[in-house]
């Protein structure tokens, strides 16, 4: 039995205005991201021969509104067993300790934590990205486009694999893998 | 005995050298487990030593067009002239044939090659999963051939040396 039925009403009250919160939220613009079309890899230099590698499973999420771009939000997560290198063998190798060492960080993530408008519809992104559970702050600039309905972002992002410590121990010559690992990413994002 | 020309001698020697530490090369990287800045040195060391003997085999096939081989003895009898010659025209074929198909196999793997590190060459196809297998068969295929080819050429030399004893061996002995 309640013996106060004010809060009752209260709790009512604060409970719509949660759900309007919501909806107003959901209103903005989370797009939805098409990960078929959508792609994120890696480019490194081995014994100074490019190659590119891609993670096969990400989700991405976008909250952007052409209006105010600077309110705009970004975070992603992406499945580090899906790293692709193009060979089953070396895609299980890269999963080992010394590499991203999976079994413990099974997941890459970037959450942006801010964002300022550029030139031509760029965005200058901020945010800290997390791999192999070390998490540094970043900023990139992410073109901005529209194809018909959808739009496309693209960025690319220069990091040094040896701040996440990934190829540690004989890996750490950077001789034969290279420090710079550039992450490039098209996120095509449908209204 | 007429022999070979001296930029041909020192073009099959150079070739032949090239091409044993190649194969070396490669039997050892491919035998290395799994994935270590020494197996992928040598994949590289490899591809710049195919690359070389390919460029060399270039070479050595345009100076041939305008420098024929010396004439074989007339000890041998025509049969053993239709073997030989098949045989050096089975090798002159896999001196190209072996570079190229792993250099193709190697743009397939998604892995273009950059000549010592330095100079990086044409990528002519995409990375391509389908092609990889196939390439990589034909590479095989290829040097298998090549190492016998390269048995019966040693053999048939030193039956020339040491059974027929036709000193034909002179001719590309600089």
């Amino acid at each position: 039995m309640n013996i106060f039925p004010i809060p009752v009403a209260m709790r009512a009250g604060a409970a719509f205005l949660f759900a309007l919160c919501l909806a107003s939220t959901a209103s903005a613009s989370v797009l939805k991201t098409d990960t078929a079309k959508s792609t994120i890899g890696a480019t490194f230099k081995q014994l100074n021969v490019p190659v590119d590698a891609k993670f096969k499973k990400f989700t991405a999420q976008i909250d952007y509104d052409a209006a105010k771009p600077d309110a705009s939000k970004a975070s992603v997560d992406i499945d580090i067993t899906s790293f692709d290198l193009g060979d089953p063998e070396y895609n299980q190798e890269i999963l080992k300790k010394e590499w991203f060492n999976a079994a413990q960080f099974p997941k890459a993530s970037f959450v942006s934590t801010g964002m300022k408008a550029g030139a031509a519809g760029s965005l200058n992104v901020s945010g800290k990205l997390t791999i192999k559970g070390k998490t540094i702050d970043v900023s990139f600039p992410l073109n901005i486009k529209k194809d018909g309905n959808n739009t496309v972002f693209d960025g690319s992002l220069p990091i040094k694999r040896l701040v996440f410590n990934i190829g540690d121990g004989e890996w750490r010559d950077t001789a034969t893998v290279a420090d710079d690992v550039i992450i490039k990413f098209h996120v095509v994002a449908t209204p | 005995m007429l022999r070979y020309t001296k930029t041909a001698m020192l073009l099959h020697w150079l070739i032949a050298l090239l091409i044993i530490c190649a194969f070396t090369l490669g039997v050892t990287m491919v035998n290395i487990h799994g994935l270590s800045p020494t197996k992928l040195k040598y994949f590289s060391w490899h591809k710049w030593l195919g690359c070389t003997v390919f460029g060399l085999a270039c070479l050595r096939l345009l100076w041939r067009l305008w420098h024929p081989a010396p004439p074989y003895p007339l000890s041998m009898s025509k049969l053993q002239q239709l073997a030989a010659n098949g045989l050096h025209g089975l090798m002159y074929f896999l001196i190209f044939a072996v570079p190229l198909s792993g250099y193709f196999y190697s743009l397939a793997a998604g892995i273009p090659v950059v000549y010592l590190g330095i100079v990086p060459l044409p990528v002519f196809i995409d990375p391509n999963p389908e092609w990889k297998p196939i390439l990589k068969a034909v590479h095989y295929t290829f040097n298998v051939v090549l190492l016998s080819g390269f048995c019966l050429h040693v053999l048939a030399a030193l039956k020339h040396q040491f059974i027929d004893r036709d000193n034909i061996f002179k001719r590309i002995l600089p």
